[in-house]
């Protein structure tokens, strides 16, 4: 991380935008959107048996992810314990999902709106809070 | 319930559904506030890489090259049953931040927009954005100490809304307050429903 990079600065950038850094380094420079999946609340589930082994080009990032998604875990809580940004993440995944290692579940669709029941449940779940 | 789940159900994992709802309003009106009231984790901020591409342009190649800075968006969690979860995210204060917004109201299930009576213009950028894509949202109307009361009716006039919009007076530091909020706005995303879906 780098919070003097000389030269650099965007106009947009001031100090409402946080120190600039190249986060990038771990991805090796490459960036993933969300229309490529991994929805911020997305679910990421650990293969059964990952043979992490194989794949000696991983990053010990990569590896923690697959540990962090053995039950089931949402991309931006993996992006929270990992403390990396959301964007690099999702490349990290990218990586994980070409090699079999992990699955996704992408949340419905933006069309989608959940049936009453859920509704009902949300807000019953919300009063008994 | 099965329709409650995703039909993967892996290595015996359930997982649940997250529904997302998004927590608007201008600089300093209650965001980051509303969601460590409501969440049951302690509160978690995760980062978003802005580029120097996010802003401008949509070329993403090279980033290697370019500056890049971050900026934090609140989130939080409540767990409701061992089948739905909900995430609140707080979405950042500047204007300039907003191409991150698309991806944060993609697939929401609504919005909160707080609104400061002392400072009321700043919600009207966060109303437009959710009325322009159709996403529901309710108003919480954030009463800060020793700000001027005004009645409910008087903000609604002046930031135009549209009558079936619910407003909710609230108190972001005070967790039955937002719960309250959250309800309303959960209750009239169930009303939309009772209606044909608007062309997105
Ligand atoms: N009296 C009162 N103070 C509040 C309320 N909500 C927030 N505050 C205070 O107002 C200040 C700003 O609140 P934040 O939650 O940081 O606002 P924010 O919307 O996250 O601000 P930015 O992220 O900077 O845009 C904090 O000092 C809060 O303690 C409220 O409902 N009543
Ligand atoms: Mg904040």
């Amino acid at each position: 991380m780098r919070s003097d990079l000389p030269g650099h600065r965007h106009e947009w950038l001031d100090d409402d935008a946080g120190p600039v850094v190249r986060p990038y380094t771990l991805t090796g420079g490459r960036v993933r959107s969300c229309a490529d999946g991994f929805d911020l609340v997305a679910y990421v589930l650990a293969s059964p048996n990952p043979d992490l082994g194989a794949y000696p080009e991983l990053h010990p990032e990569h590896r923690l992810l697959v540990e962090l998604a053995g039950q089931g875990t949402p991309v931006v809580e993996l992006a929270a314990d990992l403390d990396l940004a959301v964007g690099v993440v999702r490349v990290l995944l990218g990586d994980l999902l070409t090699r079999g290692l992990v699955a996704v579940q992408q949340p419905p669709r933006a069309t989608y709106l959940p049936d009453n029941d859920i509704l009902k449940a949300v807000v019953d779940g919300l009063r008994a809070l | 319930m099965d329709s409650v789940r995703y039909d993967a159900e892996r290595q015996g994992s359930r997982i649940p559904i997250a529904l997302k709802i998004l927590i608007a309003g201008g600089f300093g009106a209650g965001k980051t506030t509303l969601v460590s009231a409501l969440s049951e984790v302690r509160p978690l901020q995760t980062e978003e890489i802005l580029t120097g591409a996010g802003a401008d342009t949509d070329d993403l190649s090279g980033v290697e090259g370019k500056s890049t800075t971050t900026v934090a968006m609140d989130f939080g969690r409540i767990t409701i049953n061992d089948d739905l979860q909900l995430y609140l995210f707080g979405t950042p204060g500047q204007d300039r931040f907003w191409f991150l917004w698309d991806e944060l109201a993609f697939g929401a299930l609504g919005a909160v927009v707080l609104a400061d009576t002392r400072r009321l213009a700043d919600c009207f950028p966060s109303i437009d954005y959710f009325e322009q894509r159709g996403v529901p949202f309710v108003v919480g109307v954030n009463c800060f100490d020793g700000s001027q009361r005004f009645s409910l009716e008087a903000v609604r006039r002046a930031l135009d809304l549209d009558p079936d919009v619910p407003m909710v007076l609230c108190d972001a530091r005070d967790r039955q307050s937002g719960k309250a909020v959250l309800i309303s706005l959960v209750e009239h995303v169930a009303r939309q429903r009772g209606e044909p879906v608007p062309a997105a």
